[in-house]
């Protein structure tokens, strides 16, 4: 009988003695938690994405909690979790604008050739490695989708030989941003009308050899733009979004058409080549 | 000086010849999910190692002074479980209070020790090689200083693998296994390194 009893009067001495013990020890070792963080906590999506630059929600709530981040950081959350977080922590917050990621590279359908033949690891940051890429642009994107690897939205796409961004999905996370080895992906507001889409600093003249949709800095754009909201910075057209009205003079004017209207629905055109 | 020297025997056989991961193949779990970061690892393997010597110093007296008398030794698997359980959940309380910084490094992976065969494995070794408490202790903390360096050894060998061109078969969780292996066949080479220390 004993061999029988025995283990079960074990077990529940050792569990009595082990609940109380833990019990006891969760009342010394008692920590108040913060409920501000676990507040906002809640009020953020929870896509862990890091797009505010904190290694996750968490990370965040508990910074912002600690008033070491703004609450306004949270780009897929939008306006409506800056303004909870806002009304948590008790302080104004503005509108937060969408934003959505933009690809600034035009050298699609043909209109710049490879510089040499890339057998090897399908990875845009390895052909990096080689003499800036395979394209003879070394501005350019090199199309092998290191950013539609990253993007958890599955929002970029290879469309005629470069990434291109259906910004419908797009949280604005920021990862194809800080993928590209290039750096031609912008997060770019929704109220932005018209973008450069060229990321080339080389000169117009050297643009015009490698590329024929490259932006060769020749200022006709400046000189058409009725809002001086047009600059020529290093070989390369920039546009003010806070000038710019969207009246799309310049996206006419362009002679080499990299210049693109954008809006909140747009669809990724396809090859804008004279041809 | 003949207790010195065996549990010089014993710290050396379990860091090097015996060692948890590589040559008993205890812990691969937390070896094959935590090793991606030197952080990760490094944090992983001294929580290992403490919650081992806790748990054999508290799993001692409970098998020679409860379980011997009452003739249940049989039992030591699933009591263990339990000690070891509710020991890793005081080490959780305790950290969050004391050291918090370490308790969010930590993370989810504190709460993970709680299964990690190793930390059973110690325990029940102990037994079975007829230890007593301070060979028992020495033991634990032979296993988890094993267990440390393994794990930053082999972070150490993810984050290069991380940066080589992988063949697609091979991706992931594939070419992190071939280097485990290889990695315990380079502790194989320890083999008979402690007889040649100690004059076994």
């Amino acid at each position: 009988m004993a061999e029988y009893v025995l283990p079960i009067l074990f077990f529940l001495v050792i569990g009595a003695v082990i609940g109380v013990l833990l019990t006891a020890a969760s009342k010394v070792f008692y920590v108040r938690t913060d409920e501000t963080v676990q507040k906002i906590s809640d009020a953020l999506p929870g896509a862990n994405c890091g797009g505010c630059g904190y290694s996750g929600c968490d990370g965040y709530a508990r910074a912002v909690a600690a008033g070491e981040a703004p609450a306004d950081l949270c780009k897929p959350g939008g306006a409506a979790a800056a303004k909870k977080i806002g009304g948590i922590m008790g302080i104004e917050v503005g509108d937060v604008e969408r934003v959505t990621a933009f690809v600034r590279c035009n050298g699609n359908c043909g209109a710049t050739e490879d510089k040499y033949t890339y057998i090897g690891s399908g990875s845009c940051a390895a052909i990096e490695r080689f003499y800036n890429g395979k394209g003879k642009c070394r501005a350019g994107c090199h199309g092998m989708g290191d950013c539609v690897k990253v993007c958890e939205n599955g929002c970029i796409s290879i469309v005629n030989g470069v990434s291109a961004v259906d910004p419908t999905n797009c949280t604005g996370c920021g990862k194809c941003v800080r993928a590209c080895p290039n750096k031609l992906i912008v997060l770019i507001k929704e109220s932005q009308r018209c973008i450069v889409r060229c990321s080339s600093l080389d000169t117009g003249k050297e643009t015009r050899q490698i590329c024929k949709n490259g932006c060769i800095a020749c200022g006709i754009c400046v000189k058409k733009c009725p809002s001086g909201a047009i600059a020529i910075d290093s070989n390369h057209a920039l546009i003010d979004p806070n000038k710019c009205t969207g009246c799309g003079v310049c996206v006419k004017a362009c002679p080499v058409k990299c210049i693109t209207a954008v809006s909140a629905g747009m669809v990724i055109e396809n090859c804008n080549t004279d041809e | 000086m003949e207790l010195v020297r065996d549990l010089m025997i014993i710290l050396f056989t379990g860091i090097l010849t015996e060692n948890f991961i590589l040559n008993k193949f205890y812990g691969i779990c937390p070896f094959l999910g935590v090793s991606k970061t030197t952080d990760g690892a490094l944090g992983m393997g001294l929580a290992v190692t403490a919650v081992m010597v806790g748990a054999s110093a508290v799993t001692y007296p409970i098998y020679h002074f409860v379980l011997v008398p009452l003739n249940i030794e049989y039992l030591n698997t699933v009591c263990f479980i339990l000690v070891i359980a509710a020991f890793v959940q005081t080490v959780e309380m305790v950290l969050k209070k004391y050291v918090p910084a370490l308790y969010s490094s930590l993370g989810v992976y504190l709460p993970l020790i709680t299964t990690n065969c190793a930390v059973l494995g110690v325990t029940i070794l102990n037994i079975d090689n007829e230890y007593g408490f301070v060979e028992s202790v020495v033991n634990a903390l032979a296993g988890g200083i094993g267990f440390l360096l393994v794990m930053v050894i082999f972070s150490g060998v993810r984050e290069r693998i991380s940066r080589c061109d992988i063949p697609k078969a091979l991706e992931g969780t594939p070419v992190t296994l071939i280097a485990a292996s290889i990695t315990s066949l380079s502790f194989v080479g320890f083999s008979g390194i402690v007889d040649g220390i100690f004059g076994g």
